[in-house]
Parts: C-alpha cells; sequence; structure tokens
C-alpha cells in the first residue's frame, strides 16, 4: 500500500525545564533537571515537576478563569506549534485542520477542586460550579484549543494512559493518510499535578519518588530509584502529508517512519515486557526498518523498581547485545513523567539530534542498576554520534496501552 | 446598604468573573450585556457569587432582574438589607 508520507513540521511545548525546543533542549544538553518541591492539597509538600509558560500569551484571562490548566497548555502548545510551522494558519481553511490530543486521565483536577470548594459550604451542592461540566469532559483540552483557535475539524482526546503523546502523533498521522485532514496538531497534554489523587495513588502503591534534592530525584536506571515524579506539561505538533508541506516550503523537523501499539492483556498496572517487545518490533516492522537502523531508543522508563527492568528485559530481547550504532537514554530524569504529554515530548526533546548529532543522556544515574545496563546507554553526560538517522519512542501506560513510535530524518 | 453600596457589590464581583474588562465606564442604566463581554454563564456566576460571598439566592425566575445596574440595586438591596437585619 503507498501511503502518504506524513512530516512534524512544527514544534509547541511546555517542559518542567522549558516552554520552548532551543531552551528544552538546552536543558537537556547542559544536564538541567525541572523538578522543584510542590505544595499538594491534604498531602504536603512533594516534589513535582510545574511548568512556567505564560498563558496569557495566548488567551485572555477570563479564557484562563473559566477553562482547565489542561486547556491551558493545549493552547499554548498549539499556538507555539503553529508559528514555528509557520503555516499561514489565518488563511487555513480552518475545517481541514484536525486536533488530536493524547490525555492520560482528565477532570479529576476540576472535581477535585470542585469537591474542595463545596466542603467550605458542608458539601451543599448548589456551591457546585456550572463550569464542571465542561471542565471536565474528556475532550476538554483538545475542544479548548478548537475554541482559541477557531479549528472547526475534529478536536478531541485520545485516552491511552502514558502511552497518550505517542498515540496523539500516531492518530492524527492516519487521519492525514485518510485525507480527514490537511493539517493536524497533535501530540499530549497532562495537568496532572495538580490533582492530589495521582500523588496519593503513586504513594499508596509505593511508586512515588522521593530524595532531599529535588533535581536528582527522578532517576531512571539507577540503582537507588524509588518512583515517578509526577510532572505536568505538553507537547504538540503540526503534521502534514509531505506533498503539502513541500508545497508551501515548511521546514521538515522529522519524518513519521512507522509505528505500533498493542496491549498487555495481563495487569492493571504491571507492564509486560513480552508486549512491549512485540509493540517495538511492529513498530520497527511498520517502518521497514531492523533494530540496527535505530540509532536513538528513547525509553518510557519511569524509574520505578521493576517497570524499568521489565522495559530493558523489552528491549534486549528486541535489541539483543546491542546494535554498535544505537544509543539509548530517557528523558524523564530531567522532567519526571509528565504522563500524557510524556511521549510527545521525550520525542521532542530528542528530535535536534538529526541537526546536531548530540544525544541526550539519562541523568541522576551514581549506580547503574546492573539489571537495566543495556548497552548504548547514555548516562549522565551526552554523547556525540556519528549519525543519527532514526529515533525510537517507547510511551507505555496502564492497562496495558503499549505505544512506540519511530520518526526519521527527513530526506527527499 | 445603599443602591451605589449594591452597585459596587455587583461591580466586584464582574470584576473578578470578567477579568479582560474596563469597568471604569460602565452605564448603571444600560444592559451589562450590551455594554461587556457577558455570556449567559457569566451571569450563573454572578448568580453563584451572589450565593457564595453574600449568602443572597437569586431564583431563575428573577436573573432579568440582574439586567443591568440599576436594576440590580433595585432588586438586591432590599435583599441584602433583609440579610443584614437578621443578623
Amino acid at each position: 500500500m503507498n501511503l502518504p508520507r506524513i512530516v512534524i513540521t512544527g514544534v509547541g511545548l511546555t517542559a518542567p525545564n522549558g516552554d520552548s525546543l532551543a531552551q528544552f533542549r538546552g536543558n537537556l544538553l547542559a544536564g538541567v533537571a525541572g523538578i522543584e518541591w510542590l505544595e499538594v492539597r491534604y498531602m504536603g509538600r512533594l516534589l513535582a515537576g510545574p511548568c512556567h509558560f505564560d498563558p496569557l500569551r495566548h488567551q485572555k484571562k477570563k479564557e484562563v478563569r473559566v477553562g482547565t490548566r489542561a486547556g491551558s497548555i493545549s493552547i499554548w502548545c498549539a499556538r507555539e506549534a503553529i508559528a514555528d510551522s509557520a503555516v499561514a494558519f489565518d488563511a487555513f481553511p480552518k475545517d481541514r485542520v484536525g486536533i488530536y490530543i493524547g490525555c492520560t486521565e482528565h477532570g479529576n483536577v476540576e472535581t477535585e477542586n470542585e469537591i474542595y470548594a463545596i466542603s467550605k459550604f458542608n458539601y451543599d451542592t448548589k456551591f457546585w460550579s456550572h463550569y464542571h461540566n465542561p471542565r471536565t469532559v474528556a475532550n476538554n483540552p483538545a475542544g479548548e484549543a478548537s475554541l482559541n483557535l477557531g479549528v472547526t475539524g475534529p478536536a478531541y482526546t485520545i485516552g491511552a494512559a502514558c502511552a497518550a503523546g505517542n498515540l496523539g502523533l500516531i492518530h492524527a498521522s492516519q487521519m492525514l493518510r485518510l485525507g480527514e485532514v490537511d493539517l493536524a496538531i497533535c501530540g499530549g497534554v497532562s495537568e496532572s499535578i495538580h490533582t492530589f489523587g495521582i500523588f496519593a495513588g503513586f504513594k499508596s502503591q509505593g511508586a512515588l519518588a522521593t530524595h532531599d534534592t529535588p533535581a536528582k530525584a527522578s532517576r531512571p536506571f539507577d540503582l537507588a530509584r524509588n518512583g515517578i515524579v509526577v510532572s505536568e506539561g505538553g507537547c504538540l505538533y503540526t503534521l502534514e502529508r509531505l506533498d503539502d508541506a513541500l508545497a508551501r516550503g515548511a521546514r521538515v523537523y522529522a519524518e513519521i517512519a512507522g509505528y505500533g501499539v498493542n496491549s498487555d492483556a495481563s495487569d492493571y498496572v504491571l507492564p509486560n515486557p513480552v508486549r512491549q517487545a512485540e509493540c517495538i518490533r511492529k513498530s520497527l516492522a511498520n517502518a521497514g526498518l531492523r533494530p540496527a537502523d535505530i540509532h536513538i531508543v528513547n525509553t518510557h522508563a519511569t524509574a520505578t523498581t521493576l517497570g524499568d527492568i521489565q522495559e530493558c528485559e523489552a528491549i534486549r530481547s528486541v535489541f539483543g547485545k546491542g546494535c554498535p550504532d544505537t544509543f539509548v537514554n530517557n528523558t524523564k530524569s530531567f522532567i519526571g513523567h509528565c504522563m500524557g504529554a510524556a511521549g510527545a515530548l521525550e520525542l521532542a526533546g530528542n528530535l535536534p539530534s538529526f541537526d546536531d548529532l548530540m544525544v541526550h543522556p539519562t541523568i541522576n544515574v551514581d549506580n547503574l542498576d546492573p539489571a537495566c545496563a543495556l548497552p548504548g546507554l547514555v548516562l549522565n553526560v551526552p554523547s556525540r554520534a556519528g549519525r543519527i538517522d532514526t529515533i525510537l519512542n517507547n510511551s507505555f501506560g496502564m492497562l496495558g496501552i503499549n505505544s512506540t513510535l519511530i520518526v526519521k530524518r527527513f530526506v527527499p | 446598604m445603599t443602591n451605589e453600596e449594591c452597585k459596587k457589590a455587583v461591580l466586584d464581583i464582574i470584576a473578578d468573573i470578567a477579568p479582560d474588562e474596563d469597568l471604569s465606564g460602565v452605564k448603571p442604566d444600560v444592559r451589562l450585556r450590551d455594554q461587556l463581554q457577558l455570556d449567559s454563564m457569566d451571569f450563573l456566576d454572578i448568580v453563584m457569587e451572589l450565593r457564595k460571598r453574600h449568602g443572597i439566592e437569586v431564583p431563575e425566575a428573577d436573573y432579568t432582574r440582574l439586567a443591568s445596574l440599576d436594576s440590580c440595586a433595585e432588586y438586591l438591596t432590599p435583599k441584602f438589607n433583609a440579610l443584614a437585619a437578621k443578623s
């Protein structure tokens, strides 16, 4: 089947350590993390990765007041991506634009806020906000972006736990190939640090990171890792069919090479390395590539004891004892786990490797867990590569959803 | 509470729910919707804030009484004063 080629032409993001691709990348190469102490309702001071973008650059104060944090993140990322793509958006037919945003969850923040608010009124529900439903519908982050941008094409979210960021790009690629839209704004967002529930849930699960030094808290593959740092963030891309991008003289960041999506069907929370490996193989087959053709494997590893080992097992089973040109890294060690945004943000952090031939490291590895000692793992300082033509990006989520996305250097 | 104090209480609420608006020139005798960017959800906000901040209930049948600052004052000032008399 001869499918249209899909390319990335714009990137808009907010991460705990950067509000633009240049700032984010600079910090990934300089070893600068973005983890801080955050006061969390009912729980006190916890480690988290908040973002610092100014929502008022793209929204009115009233939009910020009425909308959600995830909506603001989506609008920020979408507007920044569109500007970065240099597409003539004002003149673009808005019914031919699609917005596809991956989310781990949505609505918990707003529901918790409302329950807290009515607790001050003896739980009398007549004080419950009339904005509750538009704030908590699952399509809220995409819907707010459609309102802000005047997009009248399809705009919705994709719920896929922490695999969702990749799913946003994958779904957008499919919609572009089907001819459903001509421009896709896609990726993932998360506002999760504003719900105590996610912190409390991970804590009850024994999977919430603790550390005296925030910047050292997220430490995938380190022997002393002790769990996840919850972060917020977002990353949306503009995707186009290659012919359309070339016709308007767009800069091309990368081409979508292939992807794989599958399900573990084995546990609510525990990952399944056999299914993860199948997902990676599926993406390679879809891209028509061999493991040795992959130059960067960006891992999903969240710094849980078992999860990191299981992903390493999956990678080992696909890549064997190592492919000499394959580097392995992890972006969560800088920014924590941005949940629905993770896959999209972590891909963005690696995209500039096509130009600068640098591979950002996995930081905070003082003592490498032997069970995670993958060949090609880039530890603590960046590595210079002879050649970077492909990036394979893993993102896995609860209920056993796995996604692997491969992008490649654009060659006309 | 005087009518002017009542108008100020309403304007304080509007300042929070419509933070982009310049309220310095609001005409008391003109419908709020004709001079400010307010939609039906914003009017529900005014009703909610009257309830939260001042303990004043505005039944749905009376929403039209909140059309302008003057009509707000005419309708709400007695309610404010009745509440004050109770406490």
